[in-house]
């Protein structure tokens, strides 16, 4: 067992945790201010804001000896005996000094600066600066230079702590960026042929502790201090990384990491970051439609369910298509329920969108060829039910065939995913039940149209890659006229009351023996 | 400045003497000042024949206007903090990159609902470039609510109307450059 002293506490370590000062003091709710470490990255003890007392216990000699010198938190190992004073008052004029340094050549131009409320150069200054500045310095405009398509940088802004150019180097591998000049010249830049261009590449913006690195699409939408943030799980691929989905008035305006060890530790891909544009395409259907002979009517949700319900029951033998991008809830509702009307329904999965082969980072990072977060949950809920996975093209075939009475198929994709041929077999099903974000070949062949929700408007549970099932909770409110899967199902099976993933997952977890470890979003992060 | 600084001095009231103690001093005081009002030069306008005007216009918090910058530029740089101080929620701004090449960011559209504006003045307060500030125009009167709903060039026109009468509060004060090379 490791003891290790910190402002008097006592903090009992284990000797495999190898923490340094700055994660040992955490543990005991501790903050040592730190702008250059990352625990994500390599240590380079460049930004001297962790600056402690350090010292070690002489046990043979019962006293403690302190070094003379003030030593980086980040930089030095909490071993056994060590002793880290993070409050005494060098300590304190240290970071003030650190913080003043800062400032002399930062423009201050918060007013207008993206990460203001969420900067840690304010917020250092408020918890460890001093009141007024000594230099006779006045705000200025930052200067700005384009790293890449997707990120640009306020020049004067950087305070050169190095977390975009060692993440460049050592998670992404790409090494775009790097530190130009000397001492107080030093800036960050791309070389002319080079830009900051790999998939990873948001994370930049996430990691520079103050407002240097922005994101284009992002930039002077919000001000981060009108959006709430809720926990979710990126439907971008199978990886399914955890997020933060920071949202205002029911409009999603960004997308960021959010920490899990087991998944994406810190980090998410471009194409996770900005997954959300489609769900606020005004495109995406927004009536539930009913077509009969050549005509379209619209109908409302409150007589639809009993509707629905009465034709499906009539149709003769039935197939379900459930889309890879449902929850497990929603596949687990939807088969029983299809199930429960025609016992020998054919169950199949949805196409699996795949693009290219799994990319993978010298950081670990991995970018699934699967475009879709919930295939294996899916599986699971189908072999279930059916014992089998029955696959796409099989109902297609059945339903050409004309063996098949009434199709109920759950779209849910982020791009067009049928054809007009696959369409045209499909639509030979007697009762055609389309419930999908967007128009396609199937929804204007079929006998009904459902709006579905998108992934941040969803309840329920994924199965990533791993086998690691998570659960997330909607961030925002499906638009008007669209329904998620889950409530409508909820009622279809006759159940009174809201849509309760939970309460359907807990019954899933009694049928279906579920190997996969579960993680909760509370959990972590 | 933190509460805790000691620069910070903390004022309290001060205790009432024996005489305020006693109650009638004060009170004459207080009936002789009415008194004096009473009989004294009447202040009441007759509006709207007799305009009223105000003694002090730069503290009179009427209808918002849009300050312009040196070079005739709508000077707000669209940070939103008069839409983040306002208590009745009544400014909408959407910001968007300037077309300027010395300034970053700016108002593609600024509009305040008057009718649901309390003029409590937190946005002139909250302005970081003294850009929104309240002129003393007080009669304010419109034949719909849209034609209330004030937009940028509205409130960059109220600005052409009363700036003579009304200098800008911080005219002298020099605009935020950008670095044209290193620091």
């Amino acid at each position: 067992m490791t003891r290790v002293t910190i402002d008097n506490r006592v903090l009992e370590l284990d000797p495999e945790d190898r923490l340094n000062g700055i994660e040992a003091a955490a543990r005991l709710g501790i903050e040592i201010p730190h702008y250059c470490w990352h625990p994500g990255l390599s240590v380079v003890g460049s930004c001297r804001m962790c600056l402690v007392e350090h010292g070690t216990i002489d046990r043979a000699k019962g006293h403690v000896v302190m070094m003379p010198k003030l030593v980086p938190a980040c930089q030095t190992p909490a071993t056994d005996g060590s002793v880290f004073i993070t409050n005494s008052p060098k300590v304190v004029q240290a970071r003030a000094m650190v913080e003043e340094g800062l400032l002399l050549r930062h423009p201050v131009d918060c007013p207008i600066c993206d990460k203001a409320g969420e900067c840690f150069l304010q917020d250092y200054h408020f918890r460890h600066g001093q009141d007024a500045r000594r230099a006779d310095a006045r705000p200025f405009v930052s200067r700005r230079r384009e790293l890449g398509p997707d990120i640009t940088l306020f020049v004067d802004r950087c305070i050169l702590c190095s977390r975009c150019v060692r993440f460049v180097r050592e998670v992404s591998g790409s090494s775009e960026l790097m530190v130009t000049g000397r001492g107080s010249h030093e800036e960050i830049d791309v070389l002319a042929d080079f830009p900051l261009n790999n998939n990873l590449s948001g994370n930049v913006v996430d990691l520079c502790p103050v407002g240097a690195l922005c994101d284009k699409h992002f930039l002077y939408r919000q001000r981060v201090w009108f959006m709430r943030s809720h926990e979710g799980v990126c439907a971008g691929c199978a990886t399914g990384c955890s997020i933060w989905i920071d949202e205002n008035q029911d409009r999603v305006h960004r997308i960021r990491p959010r920490e899990n060890p087991k998944v994406n530790r810190w980090w998410i891909c471009n194409d996770g970051r900005w997954s959300y544009p489609h769900v606020h395409n005004p495109s995406r259907l927004a009536t539930p439609l009913r077509r009969e002979g050549g005509a379209t009517v619209a109908v409302d949700w409150s007589k639809l369910v009993r509707e629905l319900d009465g034709r499906l029951r009539h149709a003769g033998p039935l197939a379900a298509v459930v889309s890879p991008f449902l929850t497990v809830e929603e596949a687990y509702l939807l088969c029983r329920y299809i199930r429960s009307i025609d016992p020998e329904a054919i169950l199949a999965l949805g196409p699996v969108p795949t693009v290219g082969e799994d990319e993978r980072f010298p950081g670990g990072f991995v970018i699934s060829a699967e475009k879709c977060p919930n295939r294996r949950g899916v599986e699971r809920i189908l072999a279930h039910f059916a014992g089998r996975v029955a696959s796409f093209d099989e109902v297609v075939s059945r339903a050409h065939q004309g063996g098949v009475g009434g199709a109920w198929v759950s779209g849910g994709y982020r791009r067009p995913w049928i054809d007009a041929s696959a369409a045209e077999q499909l639509a030979r099903a007697g009762l055609l039940v389309v419930q999908d974000l967007f128009d396609s070949p199937l929804a204007e062949r079929a006998g009904y149209v459902l709006p579905g929700a998108a992934f941040v408007e969803r309840d329920g549970s994924y199965v990533n890659r791993d086998g690691l099932l998570q659960s997330a909770r909607r961030a925002i409110r499906p638009p008007s006229g669209a329904r998620t899967e889950g409530s409508l199902l909820w009622e279809l099976s006759g159940r009174s009351g809201l849509y309760q993933a939970e309460v359907v997952l807990q019954e899933v977890f009694r049928e279906i023996e579920m190997k996969e470890p579960r993680m909760n979003t509370d959990e972590h992060g | 400045m933190k509460p805790d600084d000691p620069r910070v001095r903390w004022i309290d009231e001060p205790e009432l003497g024996p005489l305020g103690r006693v109650y009638v001093p004060l009170a004459t005081e207080g009936l002789a000042t009415t008194l004096r009002h009473l009989f004294g030069r009447k202040k009441t306008v007759q509006s709207p024949e007799e305009r009223y005007v105000s003694p002090a216009p730069l503290i009179y918090r009427g209808v918002h206007r849009l300050n312009r910058d040196s070079q005739g530029r709508v000077k707000c740089v669209a940070c939103f903090l008069c839409a983040t101080a306002c208590p009745a929620h009544c400014i909408d701004i959407v910001a968007a990159e300037s077309p300027w090449p010395d300034r970053d960011k700016y108002p593609e559209s600024f509009t305040i609902d008057e009718l649901r504006c309390i003029y409590c003045g937190m946005c002139e307060e909250a302005c970081p470039v003294d850009a929104i500030e309240l002129t003393s125009l007080y009669d304010l009167s419109g034949k719909s609510r849209e034609e209330m709903i004030f937009d940028k060039e509205k409130l960059l026109a109220v600005y052409d109307m009363t700036k003579d009468a009304e200098p800008m509060r911080t005219a002298g004060v020099p605009e935020p450059r950008r670095k044209e090379d290193g620091p």
